[in-house]
């Protein structure tokens, strides 16, 4: 058990119980004064000021450098790029690393279960190189197993790009395993850290992980930052796709232009100052919980849920063995969104659809579900007023039509 | 109408909808819904002779609001001209946004008469006709290509 101070989290002060946190999640306090802190009192630009309060920004900047490196046990604070999230992250990697890097004919293995942000830019890249994009198949619980990893690799596999925690179905993957598998076969690994990262222990050199992409937003930050992380020989040979100020040591009208080392070359224009100071403050509270305790902590909230729910005959659970906080369901009859609105009603928010997943529909045969994805402010007692609802739902078109 | 009656045809239509399922033959005209604000999806088609439509169904997966909504319209407008059906559509769309509407046209659509009260949730109610406009602005184009 978590003890937090839910005071911590203004938003909280409503009556409001908060499940969407796979969306994004609530901010607490401390982070929404450090960029007000910067606003206010040293707000200038970073990395060019010749006064004070520009070098004070600037070091508060690189300083969540090294607390990101720290975080997700990066060897150097130059393997931390700042992004616009994991999305952009993502992009970056296929278009400024791998557009280089694959070669005709090269096979790059996703699985159905990836969010979109993680297949279109693949899928763009296939249309403009001939490569190909496959999909490992999944297990009956729609997971992710080592054996079937191991089965879809050929001589041509020369990516495995895949999430650490699915964002509906919530498995948990092995990447330690899966990164061995694939490094054996010389295959590089991308990460998509979106879901895990906030909510268990990363260590990019124990899993020895080639790139990995998160969003602050979704680990209590501010929205509008993200992180890329790559291992310093690949960023070394990753392009730009971005360019402008900040960026560059010199140019010349004849296109002559030299551009700045990693992992300044790849933030092109003023980044998100306040942002990043709050993303550090984040990674502060985060660590002042301690990962594993968080990530034990929503396993057993995840379990006291689906005992819950599990009573109620009218409910219909997808996902019930994946180990992460993350849980898909209907209602038996109804659809999904306007569960959604029943749940709003009393101040009960989770996310109705497809959650961006738009390929999973060809896995479960259901395009849209509930999503209940829990966070370590989440409690027992919030999970007890869902279920009651929930079973309660016989008058559920009385209250929403 | 009583708030009771309301629910029972929104949920009747959801729960037994008309005219579900499509014929996908080629002198149908087909549209689907496209809509970027919710994760409504319903595809409708529309069988027009002579000015008048003919055959309307629906396939898709949609909220109780949207696809009841989509059974009450369908069943409404065949046998009825383009002209009529616009009007209909109009009157309708007053009706959502709160303006001036001619309660007679309406019949059975007024069960929506207070989803104003949902912003949220007009989209959903107009979702049908944002459909069958699209279809009928496709039958122009194509006539004026012939
Ligand atoms: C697994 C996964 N990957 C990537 C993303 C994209 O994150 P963002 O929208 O912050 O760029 C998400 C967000 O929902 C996600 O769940």
């Amino acid at each position: 058990m978590i003890i937090i101070n839910r005071e911590d989290f203004p938003i909280l002060n409503k009556d409001l119980i908060y499940f969407d946190n796979g969306a994004t999640t609530l901010k607490p306090k401390c982070v929404i004064d450090a960029m007000n802190d910067y606003y206010y009192n040293y707000g200038a630009n970073i990395h060019r000021g010749d006064y004070k309060i520009s070098l004070e920004a600037s070091n508060a900047y690189e300083e969540v450098r090294n607390k990101v490196a720290r975080f997700i046990n990066a060897k150097s604070a130059n393997e931390i790029v700042f992004t616009s999230g994991a999305t952009d992250s993502l992009n970056k990697i296929v278009f400024g690393f791998m557009k280089n890097y694959l070669d005709e004919n090269d096979e790059v293995l996703l699985t159905k279960s990836e969010h979109a942000s993680n297949v279109l830019p693949w899928l763009e890249l296939a249309k403009i190189k001939n490569i190909k994009i496959k999909y490992i198949p999944l297990n009956q619980q729609h997971e992710l197993t080592i054996e079937k990893v191991k089965e879809s690799i050929n001589k041509n596999t020369k990516v495995i790009s895949i999430a650490a925690i699915t964002n509906v179905v919530g498995d948990v993957r092995d990447i330690n395993k899966i990164s061995k598998i694939a490094h054996e076969n010389n295959i590089i690994l991308v990460v998509d850290g979106a879901q895990s990262v906030p909510h268990m222990k990363t260590d990019v050199i124990k899993d020895d992980i080639d790139f990995l992409a998160f969003s602050a937003h979704k680990m209590l930050g501010p929205t509008g930052v993200g992180v890329l992380y790559g291992k310093t020989k690949y960023l070394e040979k990753m392009a730009p796709i971005e360019f402008g100020g900040g960026m560059n040591q010199y140019f010349e009208v004849d296109g002559e232009v030299e551009y700045k080392s990693i992992p300044t070359r790849f933030e092109a224009g003023t980044p998100p100052i306040s942002e990043v100071i709050g993303l550090g403050k984040a990674l502060d509270y985060l660590e002042s919980i301690g990962m594993d305790k968080i990530y034990n902590y929503e396993k057993e909230l995840k379990h006291y849920l689906i005992n819950k729910l599990k009573k109620n005959p009218k409910i219909i659970l997808y996902n019930e063995s994946s180990e992460s906080g993350i849980l898909a369901f209907n209602l038996e009859g109804i659809f999904s969104q306007d569960t959604a609105i029943y749940l709003d009603h009393y101040n009960i928010c989770l996310r109705a659809g497809n959650h961006c997943a738009k390929i999973l529909k060809d896995e479960i045969n259901i395009k849209n579900t509930c999503r209940i994805s829990l966070y370590f402010y989440n409690t027992k007692e919030e999970i007890d007023k869902l279920v009651e609802i929930l079973e309660k739902s016989d008058d559920l078109y009385k209250i929403i039509l | 109408m009583d708030s009771e009656l309301k629910r029972e045809i929104i949920v009747d239509n959801y729960q037994n909808p008309y005219h579900k399922g499509l014929k996908n033959q080629p002198d149908y005209i087909k549209a689907n819904t496209n809509n970027e604000s919710c994760i409504d999806n319903i595809d409708i088609e529309l069988k027009i002779e002579d000015g008048k439509i003919i055959d309307a169904n629906f396939d898709g997966e949609a909220c109780a609001i949207s696809t009841s909504a989509t059974s009450i319209f369908l069943r409404k407008i065949i046998g009825k001209t383009i002209e009529e059906v616009k009007e209909l559509i109009n009157n309708y769309e007053n009706l959502i946004n709160e303006k001036d509407y001619d309660e007679n046209k309406l019949g059975e659509l007024m069960a929506y008469d207070t989803i104003y009260l949902q912003p949220n949730r007009k989209t959903c109610a107009l979702l049908p006709v944002n459909t069958i406009e699209k279809i009928l602005l496709q039958m122009e184009e194509e006539k004026n290509w012939k």
